[in-house]
């Protein structure tokens, strides 16, 4: 059995190291890579009216500009170097997603990228490298 | 009306414009005064009409309407609003929600939304008020009104969910107009469209009474209380400015930002209140007892008990707007297959605007004793006119809120009038929108249309700051009651629709049908 390898992409160069590390592992045991994009969203955060009223139609839009803008071309890309590939765009807290995806897949491992911010920012603003290790349900590497 | 508020307005706005540093301020003073006068003279029939007692007593009609109301929902319902808290809670931590709904509006959004639109001045000057005419014993009835409410507000939330439109483009919105309309239809009944009517034309005049003027107006007082007096209409063209940049201009960040650092002054505001109150934790039993022995004797107040009552149930039903439908409005937008979830995380709202921070406020008033007792014979005394109780500093609205908490905390008026700026603008731009929805429902959706709308709505800020508290708060009610008036006919009719719901809602969650995700 082949097994399934979790990508976080999100178009930017560390993705980008972090996908390429993952295709040459898939390829070597013949396995697929489910290509994940997160939207960053919190179901408690702070909207005006206009907003909500408009929130439905705008989740739409984002979805449809990410598939288009991040995933349709290197989704041909991969597919044309003869990859097995799945995509998964989600809205949600980014560690927690990778971890839902990787076990809904039943993924062997996540891979993903980081954009090596001072430690400070991480203390401030919470390292997604930092949060997936600590949560997620499968090995996983961070590609530097 | 409306051509002599307007030109008065514009005279406003012309004279901003001109207006050099050596402006007197006795010209400025006397402008307001005319603003005002203009203003209490066009609305007074409207006031008095809402306002007018049954006959032979002093008891008017609307506050005995609207406790009906909430009685009625409360028994039809069977005390739904103690029945379902648990379950409601849960809705709100998403307990409920289907994780592959990320990034539509969650019930926590929906219920945050319209809580800004509620929570703010009704809590901060409006229960000032309530005491300052009422005494300790308004607190009581405010305190039951908003317990009763809780069910108008489940029955009218559960409706705007249920006939909420949904745009071809993926909007979403909705409202007792909505209801009022197909829900008649669809009961057979005759009727409804003018009913929705009607509401939306209370709902444009509360916007711009309840919703802009009185925000505007005790914002101004908030600030000229804190950097001295100066005109109100020079607080109203700025207010007006960044409302018009907001809702005209389409500057989200502004309304990100307020509608970010809203709840955080609300809870610091909370927060503070009962740091007071602990700071004075012998005083808080003899202020309950003060709060019980108003009720029922009235302290000495003027009009008594029966004054007690009808101040608390005013303010109760202003500052948290059960029956009124204005919540419906913003409750509409969540995601969610069965209307009834909403109507059940909507019955919060009155207990956490009401019941928690607006007791807080009467409770730090109290117990800072700003209002003046006969030590003798522990009635309160009344003020020159007779109309309210003396208090410390002949402060009353927001200033006498201000007094209360400056007392024990000398800084905290400079950040009260911070939060009074930023809750007056985060609901005038909560009620733009409703305004603005009831506005379209009457003329059709269209840019220019909905400009209209808006400029009116600035203008009307402006008129709110430089009117004095008097014409502003009383217009202010009687629009927003007069939403109710429209809105309670249209519950009664429809609410088999929501009891079926509830029914059929409650059955499922009972046999595990509706289940826990995750």
């Amino acid at each position: 059995m082949s097994g399934k390898f979790v990508v976080g992409y999100d178009g930017s160069v560390s993705a980008r190291r972090a996908l390429e590390f993952a295709v040459d592992r898939a390829r070597a045991q013949n396995g697929t890579i489910v290509l994940t994009h997160v939207l960053e969203w919190s179901p408690y955060s702070f909207l005006t009216p206009t907003e909500l009223e408009e929130r439905h139609k705008r989740r739409k839009e984002e979805l449809t500009r990410a598939e288009e803008a991040i995933m349709t071309t290197v989704v041909a890309e991969l597919k044309d170097a003869g990859m097995t590939v799945e995509t998964e765009i989600r809205y949600g807290n980014t560690p927690e997603i990778l971890g839902r995806v990787a076990k809904e897949h039943n993924a062997v491992q996540i891979i993903i990228g980081r954009d090596g911010q001072s430690a400070i920012g991480a203390r401030v603003f919470g390292s997604v490298a930092g949060a997936l290790v600590q949560t997620a349900p499968v090995p996983c590497t961070i590609v530097p | 009306m409306n051509r002599n508020v307007f030109s008065a307005a514009l005279a406003a706005a012309g004279l901003a414009l001109t207006s050099v540093p050596a402006f007197a301020q006795e010209q400025a003073a006397s402008l307001d005064d005319k603003v005002n006068q203009i203003f209490a003279n066009s609305t007074g029939w409207f006031v008095s009409l809402i306002f007018s007692n049954f006959p032979g007593t002093t008891f008017p009609w609307i506050v005995a309407w609207l406790v009906i109301g909430a009685t009625v929902f409360t028994l039809y319902f069977g005390f739904i609003q103690f029945r379902a808290v648990g379950h409601a809670i849960s809705l709100v931590k998403g307990d409920y929600s289907d994780p592959n709904d990320a990034g539509e509006v969650s019930h926590f959004q929906a219920l945050a939304t319209a809580l800004s639109g509620t929570v703010g001045l009704g809590n901060i000057a409006g229960v000032a008020v309530a005491i300052g005419i009422g005494g300790p014993g308004a607190t009581f009835w405010m305190i039951l009104a908003a317990l009763m409410g809780m069910a108008s507000k489940f029955t009218e939330c559960t409706l705007g969910v249920k006939y909420r439109n949904e745009y071809p483009d993926g909007r979403v919105s909705g409202g007792p107009m909505y209801y009022l309309s197909k829900g008649f239809a669809e009961r057979g009944l005759p009727g409804g469209k003018i009913l929705a009517v009607l509401f939306s034309i209370f709902c444009i005049l509360g916007a711009l009474g309840g919703g802009n003027m009185f925000q505007a107006n005790q914002a101004h007082q908030q600030i000229s209380g804190v950097v001295g007096d100066y005109p109100g209409w020079i607080t109203g063209i700025v207010f007006a400015a960044i409302v018009f940049a907001v809702i005209v201009g389409g500057i989200k960040s502004i309304a990100r930002v307020t509608e970010k650092v809203v709840p955080f002054m609300g809870v610091l505001y909370v927060g503070t209140a009962l740091l007071i109150i602990m700071m004075n934790y012998h005083l808080v039993g003899w202020a309950i007892g003060q709060i019980f022995a108003g009720a029922f004797t009235g302290l000495g107040v003027a009009g008594g008990m029966v004054g007690a009552l009808i101040q608390g149930f005013k303010r109760a039903a202003f500052s948290n707007e059960a029956g009124v439908g204005s919540a419906a409005i913003a409750h509409s937008a969540v995601k969610t297959k069965e209307p009834i979830t909403e109507g059940l995380v909507s019955l919060l709202e009155p207990f956490i605007d009401t019941v928690v921070v607006c007791t807080m406020t009467a409770l730090v008033i109290i117990i800072t004793q700003q209002l003046v007792m006969d030590p003798e014979t522990g009635r309160y005394l009344l003020n020159e006119a007779g109309t309210a109780v003396k208090t410390v500093g002949d402060t009353s609205g927001v200033g006498l809120t201000s007094a209360a908490f400056g007392s024990k905390i000398s800084w905290f008026p400079y950040i009260l009038a911070l939060a009074v700026v930023l809750f007056a603008f985060s609901t005038m731009i909560t009620w733009s929108y409703y305004g603005l929805k009831a506005w379209t429902y009457l003329f059709g959706e269209g840019e220019t249309k909905e400009l209209v709308f808006k400029v009116i709505f600035c203008i009307f800020v402006v008129i709110g700051a430089a009117a004095q508290l008097g014409p502003v708060i009383d217009f202010s009610d009687a629009a927003i009651f007069a939403m109710a008036v429209v809105n309670i006919i249209g519950l009664y009719f429809l609410m088999p629709i929501v009891k079926r719901e509830l029914n059929s809602y409650m059955s499922r969650l009972k046999s595990g049908e509706i289940k826990k995700f995750e």
